[in-house]
């Protein structure tokens, strides 16, 4: 009996955190506008990635929710509105750099993830999980590229200056 | 009065200039010609009233700085002044055309309210002072901050408008002397995603094409390009072409009823999608593509890496999900498909429509992907154009004032920020490259949370031109901020300075600078400027002298004191790099036609079109830039770049279709769009002070559908209140072909000529009240085209 099912759910878990994760980077860093709107597009990614797993869960028996987790909505506006008072202080930017972090970590763990799923289908030779994992697992690494890019720019400003 | 003469190439006539209303015949009198020929001259001009040509003390050679096209113009001297400008029939880019704007924009030259003297802030108001006491404010307080806070505090937010030695020395003070990452032009509201585009594909900015190849083209296809109100010129060009025996088909892509669509449609096909699907319906024309054997497969396997990866990008992009996401009829995205695949000379051109809208630099890089799969590249005809905006804007680029490092050096090289070190004669760790050069839209977070405590603003206006100005205004206002604003006139953002620094213009320096299409122009000082107004030039020397910014040997950083000098200087920092202007020199530039670099001895005549036979500037140790994701906008690390492209061939980068981010709602059921007239120049610091200009367009409007005025009782003539979340603009209402659903605002208008000064008194008038702050994550170039709007008739409104 192959661990796959046991995979597919760790793996539908860690996307849907990471999922609510960028979402909310975003809502916390509203202010920083770049980070607001590419964490979200990214966001997507997981979020596919968590329908796309629920659809192939069915053919290893396994009941998986394909709606993506949600972040209360009330919750964001108050994230969002808390950064846009809080915009002008520099010492918030600590919080990015913190946050970036936590993405990036959550990443890698997504990642790390994927290639034990992919190594899993090539050694049963199941084409279609290897396949999805083929797919989905180059926008997980993009998604920790992104991090670690954020903070190789936003570090020697947060750092440097008071 | 100028004579009806003959002129030019034998075949040619020349429209007497004078006999032509050219504000209500923008693009004069044809001159037919057919594919292959010269396109013949015709020499524009316009005097002051009452001075007759040979009334003209002397004519002295320059170019256009009202728009991005480098039109070769003379300007006319009489008794010290300037009375009028004649095109240059000799230049190979206008061949004697001059563009409204430059026949009757020189008069700003002359206004009444040009700045005279130094200005600095005492107890609220801006106080008039010598020059001495400016400086030293401007200098001290830089001095104090590099001691208190590092160079990490210190901004410098620059233009299109200024001269290559400007920039080159500014770029040598920001990286060299100040040792800041924080500099940019208004180039990153412009171009910026023309360089990055370029960069993504070719490795390297620079135009590949040339405007020559309208000359041969059997199919134009412009995206997001009004071309003839923003390079009007360029646009005559094509519209002789399609007065000759062969014209070449026209695509054009645009949701506004342009001049451009119009002959489209005559000519070709117009395509007027949804604001925001750019990527998708560039998608879809690449499937058409792939799926009909367009396609020069042997070209893509000697020249080009990523071909696999498009084509699987491409699988989901049938020409059928395009029609239902763009709102295009799926005929017409076949056959604009057919004309680019069946194409023998493609010529492409692209800009704002594009550049400014969502996903930017992904759709601009599908524009480059079509020349490549198709192999039309560095061929007669075979032309890629990505625009710029704005006439000096390739040199900000080049010479590093957008961030970059000089001469398209890559700042994630080592060996070419070591190279650049040995240029200035400095310690490499004294140039910023840790990370990306800081864009302006980020430098003005900075400012916001404090990091950044002094901007030096030179000749652009944020105040006006920046998205979301509630937003601009509030930063910009700042007291921690202190704020330097360099400029010819008082404008919004120097009405918010602490100290305003009266600059030259055209005509009153001397300067060389460098067009869409590599074409270099000598501008000589025609004139004195006015009181005691300096060239930035001298103004930005004068700044490092005093800073007392050295060499690694104790000797002055800046070590040139005349725009020649520089000129010298800039010419060594460019050897052996891809705008090599090793082979050009004042005199050379001086009488004759500009000339396009690279220029050097082996090409003593400049490159008409680059990247002939493949052959690209992409190699890893040798290219300006590894690239960015083009959704994330992470960069590609080295090693990642010489995996993939060890070779140097041209990149073919895949990009998939993402919603915009500000969708339309009950509430905001509109997509705003922004953009030009032919009449103004950005935010009319000039044209709004030549008469004819002004007249020609004097006040805001808001363009909207028939069907969408008709829906709500709306006429021609009835003044609007247009809302978004972040602040509200009263205009009147034209009707236009513009599609439904869609709201379009010019963008030039401000307060300086208003009761409110630099803000809005009681209504907005700047379309960037209504802007949302979000940009494009690859070249971090606002999106002005992406808001959702409402808009009702003001009250009393109805005409």
């Amino acid at each position: 009996m192959s661990k796959v099912p046991m995979a597919l759910e760790e793996l539908h878990r860690s996307e849907n955190q990471l999922a609510a994760e960028l979402l909310r980077i975003s809502d916390r860093h509203k202010a920083d506008h770049e980070v607001h709107h590419v964490a979200r597009d990214i966001a997507r990614w997981s979020q596919e990635h968590v329908r796309e797993l629920a659809r192939i869960a069915r053919d290893h028996d396994l009941t998986l929710d394909p709606e993506p987790a949600h972040d209360p909505s009330l919750l964001a506006k108050v994230r969002q509105k808390g950064d846009e008072l809080l915009g002008r202080h520099h010492e918030t930017s600590l919080l990015l750099l913190a946050d970036l972090r936590q993405v990036h970590k959550e990443a890698a763990g997504v990642s790390l993830d994927w290639e034990v799923l992919a190594q899993t289908a090539q050694a049963l030779k199941d084409t279609e999980l290897l396949e999805l994992a083929e797919r989905c697992h180059p926008e997980t690494l993009r998604q920790m590229r992104w991090a670690n890019a954020k903070v190789k720019e936003s570090s020697a400003q947060v750092m440097v200056t008071p | 009065m100028f004579a009806a003469a003959v002129h030019g190439y034998g075949s040619t006539m020349a429209t007497s200039p004078d006999a032509v209303d050219r504000i209500a015949e923008p693009w004069g009198t044809r001159t037919p010609y057919d594919a292959g020929e010269r396109w013949p001259a015709r020499v524009d001009q316009h005097l002051q009233d009452g001075v007759a040509p040979g009334d003209v003390d002397r004519w002295v050679q320059t170019a256009s700085i009202l728009h991005s096209n480098g039109d070769g113009i003379d300007i006319a001297v009489k008794d010290g002044r300037i009375v009028g400008v004649r095109g240059r029939e000799v230049d190979r880019v206008n061949h004697g055309r001059l563009d409204p704007k430059d026949l009757y924009g020189w008069q700003a030259n002359h206004s009444a309210d040009r700045l005279t003297r130094p200005l600095v802030r005492r107890d609220g108001e801006l106080v008039e002072t010598d020059w001495d006491t400016a400086m030293d404010a401007v200098a001290g307080r830089t001095r104090e901050l590099l001691d208190e806070h590092g160079p990490s505090s210190i901004g410098f937010y620059t233009s299109g408008q200024l001269f290559l030695e400007e920039y080159y020395t500014l770029g040598l003070i920001g990286h060299g002397g100040i040792g800041t990452n924080h500099m940019d032009g208004n180039t990153r509201l412009c171009t910026a995603t023309a360089a990055e585009a370029l960069k993504e594909s070719f490795g390297c900015d620079g135009q590949p094409g040339s405007y020559t190849d309208i000359d041969h083209a059997d199919v134009i296809a412009l995206y997001g390009h009004n071309m003839a109100e923003t390079q009007v010129v360029l646009w005559t060009r094509i519209l002789d072409r399609l007065e000759g025996s062969d014209p070449p088909a026209l695509v054009c892509v645009d949701p506004r009823l342009t001049p451009v669509a119009r002959a489209a449609r005559e000519h070709g096909v117009h395509l007027a999608p949804r604001p925001g699907t750019n990527v998708m319906l560039m998608n879809a024309l690449l499937r058409e593509l792939f799926d009909n054997g367009w396609v020069d497969q042997e070209y893509v396997d000697a020249h080009a890496v990523g071909f696999d990866e498009l084509e699987k990008q491409l699988a989901d992009y049938t020409v059928e999900r395009a029609a239902e996401v763009c709102d295009v009829p799926a005929d017409d995205l076949r056959r604009a498909a057919r004309l680019i695949g069946t194409a023998e000379r493609l010529l492409s051109t692209v800009l704002q429509g594009f550049y400014q809208s969502h996903q930017a630099t992904a759709a601009a890089v599908q524009v480059n992907n079509i020349h490549i799969v198709r192999g039309m590249l560095g061929r007669p005809g075979c032309g890629l154009l990505q625009m710029n905006g704005q006439p000096t804007a390739e040199n900000t680029r080049e010479c590093g004032a957008d961030g970059d490092l000089p001469a398209f050096r890559n700042w994630s090289n080592d060996d070419h920020v070591n190279d650049l070190a040995r240029v200035w004669n400095i310690d490499p760790m004294q140039i910023p490259h840790y990370t990306a050069p800081t864009h302006l839209m980020q430098m003005m977070r900075y400012v916001e949370d404090g990091s950044i405590r002094f901007l030096y603003v030179s000749c652009t206006n944020p105040a006006v031109s920046l998205p979301e100005l509630r937003r601009i205004r509030s930063i910009l206002s700042q007291e921690r901020l202190f704020l330097v604003v360099q400029d010819i006139f008082l404008s919004e953002t120097a009405q918010l300075a602490d100290v305003v620094l009266p600059a030259a213009t055209w005509g009153e320096k001397t300067g060389t600078f460098t067009n869409a299409d590599r074409t270099v122009h000598l501008s000589e000082k025609a004139v004195e400027p006015p009181g005691e107004a300096r060239s930035d030039l001298d103004i930005f020397i004068d700044y490092a002298h005093r800073l007392g910014l050295k060499d690694k040997d104790g000797a002055p950083l800046v070590k040139w004191s005349t725009p020649e000098e520089a000129f010298e200087a800039w010419k060594e920092c460019t050897r052996g790099r891809p705008c090599d202007y090793t082979g050009l020199s004042y005199d050379k530039l001086r009488g004759g036609s500009g000339v396009q670099w690279p220029c050097n001895d082996e090409n003593p005549d400049g490159i008409e079109r680059l990247y002939a036979d493949g052959r690209f500037w992409a190699a890893p140790d040798y290219c300006e830039s590894y690239g960015r994701d083009l959704v994330t906008g992470a960069p590609v690390e080295p090693q990642e770049y010489k995996a993939l492209n060890p070779d140097g061939k041209a990149v073919i980068k895949a990009a998939e279709y993402l919603p915009p981010h500000e969708l339309v709602s009950e509430e905001h059921p509109f997509q705003l769009i922004t953009g030009r007239t032919i009449y103004h120049f950005h935010t009319r610091t000039k044209t709004g002070r030549a008469p004819e200009l002004r007249a020609a367009a004097p006040e805001v409007w808001v363009e909207v559908s028939e069907s969408d005025a008709a829906d709500r009782g709306w006429q021609e003539g009835d003044e609007l209140r247009i809302t978004t979340s972040r602040g509200e603009v009263a205009a009147r209402l034209r009707i236009t072909g513009v599609r439904r659903g869609v709201l379009f605002l010019p963008f030039h208008y401000g307060y300086w000529d208003e009761p409110g000064g630099h803000e809005p008194a009681e209504h907005g008038r700047a379309a960037n009240e209504l802007t949302m702050t979000d940009w494009d994550p690859a070249s971090k170039q606002p999106l002005f085209k992406t808001a959702a709007a409402h808009a009702v008739l003001a009250e009393g409104g109805a005409r």
